[in-house]
């Protein structure tokens, strides 16, 4: 009885050792797949795993100008930081900065721009800020006083998207990077099932997307856990901007965000299988798919005459906050007046569910 | 009496009598209000809160509707069909054997009173597979379920159907509950549960001669399929088992799988059809959270699961996913060309299914159990041969991990032989396989 007593003690005093070197103390239990390890096994298997993701995809060649979609905020902080970092490791011989946008929301986006500012100074990456007052002659708080609290993330989402490109152009950039993990690409495939968009369920797991246009976009981050993210960002105490915008509350990305919460629970590897899945998804070639042409008033792509922003932007300088919002009736070739004048009639019958997602 | 507006000059509504005026529109209003509501369709019974606008025999017809157009535009059952009705109690496969009873029913009187009887009618049966001795969660109430069971099948207007209630146990020379109970994962468990079910209808049906299985596979039931098999990672084998037409299998039909379970159940309560009501056990797997996540997404939005069959609906199905050419004889030949085996270039090669679950493997699969069958060559065992035809699901969810108590050998020792037998690995090297199984 003594003996089995001691030595449930010696279990409870010995530390753990890591799993990986066995020779450190494990500091932590990776929430990827649940091995106990140390900090700097923990930090290296993280950076590996990016760099093994960059290699196998071809994300970069070298000499490229790549612009960092940057907010301040945890993931586009650790992506800075780890990108500079893997660059000079193993000469990826990239021209890194950072790409921010200013949207104007008072109290938020003025806070986190600090950060970014900060990030510039410490990882010596030039800084580029695009706002969508000079880009759209709109900022995000006027425009939620103009429409309300029910589709601003539409409004948001479709401008910013946008407004990256123009900074990433202005700073002639090849490419953009953002900092999409592995849970926004799975709650994304998850949102684009329950709303039927199987345009965007096609391409959403895709590591790099907008290949045959100007500027392309890829997301290292597309198999990193926004847990590791954040573990990552603590040990290494990375400057970041914690604080949701303060918009968002009722977005409808919220339902699959829980549901994955739960999910991780239960199985880690959910995340991953659940983008394993949406690369396996084959759609049916009877399935119409919409053409991508380009804007006819901004040149933008756009699978419709007018590109989405522009839409949106006529229903604000109109007084129309719901031009734009919702599914419309009729095929691509309906006559635009018709089109908008459909839109106006139906606008007080549409709530807040449709719309798109950013991605 | 017509009421004319302040302007009106006529002077018809005398000054002194605007007052009564003014209360008998306040009553028409108030009685406008508190008026029945009427049927959307007929506009004539009271329309029903719970059926969507439509009255009690207007939502029966809609259901019913849906299914028939289902079975005879897919041409699920033919007059010559033996057809087995998979039935769990459930509100699902109690509307999916009430609507059977009922075509049944009206094609008998059809041929009753037809002079030639040339067609003859499809024959009904109902299997109710007991799988309480394998699973502790499933114990509980199994006599009472089953009782429910036989008087709901006796109540049924003639003609008559066999009723038979299987044990799975005894379907298989295995010890099945120790099989079950030796996988770790709450998921797996259920998931192994289900397709050891399929397998067993199958057996029932073959040995008995059915030649045809009715499915209650309700919307609901497959919107759940379609997260839960995402979820795990089944992107690719997802369409095949949402079809109305599966070959891989002793053909299962799907008649239902137009309906919402809300509303198979609103049909069960407004017609008193008897079904067997389980009680929720708290449920700690995947499929347990994908439940109660569609719950909240009903609440939000009653049609978010039709939403999201028609999403997966646009995904591509697979080549058992059709009818051969020789399976449309009774079909009305507008619709023949349908079925008819259609020639699109180079035949597409047969997909190659998990032996487990029946999914068919994807082509990252394929290439690892081929390569993994090189490198061990001929001197692979029959586990390791059926192992390495698993899909990453079931490895991962059902099959042992070197920390779990049981072993490989012993896992595969008490898997049930049809499911063997299913190998792919198996089929190219049983030539060479010493051991009879």
């Amino acid at each position: 009885m003594e003996g089995v007593e001691a030595s449930e003690k010696v279990k409870r005093t010995t530390p753990r050792l890591c799993s990986l070197c066995n020779q450190r103390k494990a500091a932590l239990r990776r929430p990827k797949t649940l091995e106990q390890i140390c900090r700097e096994c923990f930090y290296n298997v993280f950076e590996d795993e990016i760099h093994r993701v960059i290699v196998e995809n071809n994300l970069f060649k070298p000499g490229e100008r790549i612009a960092i979609g940057a907010s301040g905020g945890k993931d586009s902080t650790v992506l800075a930081y780890v990108l500079s970092e893997l660059n000079k490791r193993h000469n990826y011989g990239l021209d890194l900065f950072l790409l921010s946008i200013d949207e104007g929301i008072t109290g938020y986006r003025d806070d986190s721009l600090e950060t970014v500012k900060r990030n510039e100074i410490q990882y010596g990456l030039p800084l580029k800020i695009v706002s969508y007052k000079e880009l759209y002659q709109w900022t995000m708080d006027e425009i939620v006083k103009a429409i309300g609290l029910k589709n601003n993330c539409t409004f948001c989402g479709v401008f910013r998207r946008q407004a990256l490109d123009r900074g990433a152009a202005l700073i002639q950039a090849d490419k953009i990077v953002t900092g999409h993990n592995a849970d926004d690409i799975a709650e994304t495939v998850l949102l684009n099932i329950l709303r039927g968009d199987i345009a965007r369920l096609s391409r959403c797991t895709s590591i790099t997307t907008g290949e045959d246009g100007p500027i392309p976009r890829c997301k290292p981050f597309k198999y990193t856990y926004e847990k590791e993210i954040v573990m990552y960002a603590y040990f290494k105490k990375l400057d970041y901007f914690s604080t949701e915008c303060i918009y968002s509350p009722n977005a409808y990305r919220g339902f699959a965000r829980e549901f994955i919460k739960d999910l991780e629970r239960i199985r880690p590897r959910a995340i991953l299988d659940i983008i394993r899945s949406g690369e396996d998804f084959r759609i049916s070639t009877t399935t119409r798919m919409p053409e991508q042409g380009t804007c006819q008033r901004c040149g933008y792509i756009s699978s419709q005459k007018l590109c989405k922003a522009c839409v949106l932007l006529e229903g604000l300088n109109r007084g129309l906050p719901k031009l734009g919002i919702g599914r419309k009736k009729g095929g691509s070739g309906e006559d635009q007046e018709q089109s908008k004048w459909h839109l106006e009639n139906r606008a007080l019958s549409l709530h807040g569910k449709h719309g798109n997602v950013e991605y | 009496m017509a009421v004319c507006g302040s302007a009106c000059g006529s002077n018809c509504v005398p000054k002194d009598t605007e007052g009564e005026e003014g209360e008998r529109l306040k009553r028409l209003s108030l009685e406008e209000e508190n008026s029945v509501r009427r049927c959307t369709k007929c506009a004539e019974e009271e329309a029903r809160k719970e059926c969507n606008g439509l009255c009690a025999g207007c939502f029966r017809a809609y259901l019913y509707g849906k299914f028939k157009l289902a079975v005879t535009s897919n041409a699920m059952i033919s007059p010559t069909d033996k057809v087995l009705v998979a039935f769990s109690g459930g509100p699902s496969s109690r509307v999916a054997l009430e609507f059977i009873h009922e075509m049944q029913s009206k094609a008998l009187a059809c041929w009753d009173a037809s002079n030639s009887q040339a067609l003859p009618v499809f024959t009904v049966g109902v299997v109710f597979m007991e799988e309480c001795n394998i699973s502790d969660e499933l114990s509980d109430q199994a006599d009472d379920v089953i009782a429910q069971i036989r008087s709901i099948v006796s109540g049924l207007s003639p003609p008559s159907k066999d009723l038979r209630i299987v044990p799975m146990e005894s379907l298989f020379s295995s010890d099945l509950r120790k099989l079950v109970g030796s996988i770790n994962d709450a998921t797996g468990r259920e998931d192994f549960v289900r397709h050891l079910r399929m397998l067993s209808l199958q057996k029932v049906a073959f040995e008995f001669g059915y030649n045809k299985l009715v499915l209650g596979l309700s919307a609901s039931g497959i919107a759940r399929h379609v997260l839960s098999a995402t979820v795990k990672g089944q992107g690719y084998s997802l369409p095949a088992d949402m079809q109305y037409v599966d070959t891989r299998w002793k053909a299962p039909v799907l008649p239902i799988r137009d309906c919402l379970e809300q509303e198979l159940v609103t049909l069960c309560n407004l017609e008193s059809l008897k079904h067997v009501q389980v009680h929720d056990k708290p449920c700690t797997s995947i499929n347990g959270l994908v439940s109660s996540f569609i719950a909240r997404l009903r609440e939000d939005n009653s049609s978010r699961e039709h939403t999201i069959l028609r999403t997966a609906g646009k995904l591509k199905p697979f080549n058992f996913n059709k009818f051969s050419s020789n399976q449309y004889e009774y079909v009305p030949s507008r619709l023949r060309p349908k079925f008819q085996f259609i020639e699109t270039g180079e035949p597409e090669s047969p997909e190659v299914l998990c032996p487990i679950c029946a999914s068919p493997l994807t082509a990252t699969e394929l290439a690892t159990t081929r390569c993994s069958q090189q490198m061990k060559g001929l001197n692979i065992k029959e586990m390791e041969a059926f192992y390495l035809s698993c899909c990453q699901s079931c490895h991962f969810q059902i099959l042992p991990k070197e920390e779990t108590s049981m072993s490989c050998d012993g896992f595969f020792d008490l898997l049930p032989k049809p499911m063997v037998k299913r190998s792919l690995l198996r089929d190219e090297i049983k030539d060479y396989l010493l051991e009879d199984s």
